[in-house]
């Protein structure tokens, strides 16, 4: 059983999942922006691999993806990031990677790579199930979760396939487009995320778009099982490149009101 | 072959959001090949409003010169003054049969945002087209052109501010859209089934091509020469000739010289990669990292290439070779010279290449360059880069 398994099977909440991009600002902080989220209540800390041209991305992150790779972030960076971060932390480790980093590493050593670091769950953002085999049968050798999205313009006869092949848990897209704030909650998402609940077991981690504590309970009341924030997170540790040290409090603030929201919602009637 | 490969390359690999919208437009473009109504419109199109077919002209001066015998494809001749229109008409149509009510596109020299916007003028379908802050500034021309045409362009000012950054915003931008939007993708790059349906559209270029020649000379060309960016004119005209003995050279950007961030030869100088939604040939370094690029020629200015190519070179049936921007200068002189006609930059890497082969030609040699664009968008660089105040 997976740390994320074990994770999702002991929770009466939603889980609080916290991506921030290794290297931005810099290697250090991204380090310790990393504890202060998990200080602070994160259940899940997602990774971005730095890449060039993060194309299901938004601006925010897209940004801080250039500006690590100005920083010399690399690969190797990356997996010495998640050591570190294993050194103080038994909290599950996902990375979001896009498909032409595990091509220039090559995929067997990526996962190896991953494995040796303390990763537990790796979702390439455009390796869908069709061109993901050999990534998901490397995965599966190293006891990696091959964590996969579902989308609102997911047919069914994929979805159905889409839950057969994934493991620890499914990332629901919530809304069309990319990564990025959003102040509202759609009814299509509730919608999605309810319709997605009557069809599988499997826990759904609701993404894109999710930036503030009052948007956990309604989903929570949907059926999801997870929330993941990574553009709001993105946000504030940007911040600190402007020389404002208040950025760290507001970090690990913003982190305790999600988690806040998540324990509020565990007397809820779940599903 | 897998579904959407060439040999190993091709695929779908883009976020989970665009898998439903690619098979939508799989399905909705097996039901167009076979729609007589669609097809008659394009038809109707080419012919009577793009100009197709387009000549294939025999260059005596140049033949005389460089001792062999040189024809152009002139698809210079098309409306708009590219091969580009091949493409839009026929996606533009596509977009209109499926209920789409909204086109994106993505430039880089200018000439496929400037197909696309005339393609949906055309049609009665609103445009936008994405274009790099770089190539803006180098193809001024162009952007006031899709604007006089009614289409909206936006400046990309991430990464490398060309080519391959605006087909990111585009991607973007229909992962937003993707109900009411098409994607008119400009080559034969991007995930399946775009590298076959531009493929299809642009295979008219070889189909004439191999009528005329056989008029012409009673038999097929020895080799045929063409530019590769993303590859699709040279797809386009190479597709009709794959099983034939005839030479295919595919002229990639050379640029400045052979070290990083100085060209765009990527199937001479790439490796295994995927950028937007294909796994093909690459510039990228040792970390995946998708590697800057350089060519006088916005239109060859690409670290990626489509798929089918790089099978293509793979299986040696075609060879591929860097002209560099000096190269692809002096033949955009000789021709504008010779044969008074201005090809495009990008064209002027395949001319430039063919007057490299004429030298181990025989006189009685045929070589077919495909003209795939004419100058005009490029007399201000050209100036510029000579020095020339206009």
């Amino acid at each position: 059983m997976s740390r994320i398994d074990q994770l999702f099977g002991s929770l009466d909440r939603p889980a609080f999942i916290a991506y921030l991009v290794a290297g931005y600002p810099d290697f250090e902080t991204s380090l310790s922006a990393s504890g202060a989220l998990i200080d602070a209540g994160a259940d899940i800390l997602e990774i971005g691999v730095p890449f060039s041209d993060p194309l299901a991305d938004g601006p925010t992150i897209q940004r801080a993806h250039q500006s690590a790779l100005e920083g010399g972030m690399t690969q190797n960076g990356v997996f010495n990031l998640v050591k570190e971060v294993r050194r103080d932390y038994t909290t599950p480790v996902v990375l979001l990677a896009y498909a032409n980093h595990l091509i220039a590493r090559g995929i067997s050593r990526f996962y190896e790579d991953a494995a040796a670091a303390g990763v537990d769950g790796v979702l390439v953002v455009d390796m869908p199930p069709e061109e993901c085999e050999e990534a998901r049968l490397n995965a599966e050798k190293n006891a990696i979760d091959q964590i996969f999205i579902i989308a609102p313009t997911t047919r069914d006869h994929r979805r159905d396939m889409i839950l057969q092949k994934s493991a620890g848990f499914l990332y629901l897209v919530s809304v069309l487009g990319v990564t990025g704030v959003r102040h509202r909650l759609s009814p299509e998402t509730l919608a999605f995320v309810r319709d997605l609940r009557s069809h599988t077991p499997v826990p759904l981690a609701v993404g894109f778009g999710i930036s503030s504590p009052d948007h956990v309970m309604p989903l929570a009341g949907a059926g999801a099982d997870a929330v993941i924030v990574g553009s709001g997170i993105v946000d504030i540790i940007g911040r600190s490149i402007a020389g404002q040290p208040s950025a760290h409090d507001e970090l690990a603030a913003f982190a305790r009101d999600m988690r806040e929201a998540c324990n509020n919602c565990s007397k809820m009637n779940r599903s | 072959m897998k579904k959407g490969r060439f040999g190993d390359f091709g695929g779908q690999y883009v976020p989970e959001t665009l898998m439903g919208p690619l098979e939508e437009l799989e399905e909705a473009y097996l039901q167009f090949k076979c729609d007589q109504g669609c097809k008659s419109t394009l038809d109707r199109l080419l012919t009577e409003y793009a100009g197709r077919p387009t000549k294939l002209t025999f260059c005596k001066n140049l033949s005389d010169i460089l001792g062999c015998r040189i024809y152009l494809k002139r698809e210079d001749l098309l409306h708009g003054g590219a091969h580009k229109i091949n493409n839009t008409l026929g996606q533009a149509i596509l977009a209109r049969y499926m209920g789409k009510t909204r086109l994106i596109a993505e430039t880089g020299a200018g000439q496929h945002g400037v197909a696309t916007a005339i393609a949906g003028a055309v049609l009665g379908l609103p445009v936008e087209v994405y274009m790099g802050a770089t190539d803006i500034a180098r193809q001024q021309l162009n952007v006031f052109r899709m604007q006089l045409l009614g289409a909206k362009v936006i400046p990309v000012n991430n990464g490398t501010k060309t080519l391959k950054d605006a087909i990111n915003e585009a991607l973007r931008d229909w992962v937003a859209n993707v109900r009411d939007t098409h994607y008119l993708i400009g080559s034969v790059v991007g995930p399946h089934p775009y590298p076959e349906m531009v493929r299809d559209f642009q295979s008219v270029i070889g189909v004439e091509t191999r009528e005329q020649i056989l008029e012409h000379e009673g038999r097929l060309p020895d080799a045929i020469v063409a530019c590769v960016g993303g590859g699709s004119n040279a797809i386009g005209i190479f597709h009709q000739f794959i099983n034939d003995p005839v030479r295919l050279f595919g002229v990639e950007a050379g640029g400045k010289g052979p070290g990083p961030g100085e060209h765009g030869a990527s199937l001479c100088a790439g490796s295994h990669g995927v950028l937007h939604g294909a796994f093909s040939y690459l510039l990228q370094d040792g970390d995946g990292q998708v590697a800057p690029t350089h060519s006088v020629s916005a239109g060859l200015d690409y670290p990626g290439v489509g798929p089918e190519h790089s099978m293509l070179k793979e299986t040696g049936r075609v060879q591929y070779h860097t002209v560099s921007d000096e190269e692809a200068l002096d033949a955009f002189f000789l021709l504008s010279r010779t044969e008074g006609i201005i090809p495009a930059l990008e064209s002027s890497h395949a001319v430039a290449y063919a007057v490299e082969l004429s030298r181990e030609c025989r006189k009685d040699d045929v070589i077919v360059i495909n003209l795939s664009g004419r100058g005009d968008k490029d007399v201000h660089e050209v100036a510029r880069l000579r020095g020339v105040a206009i």
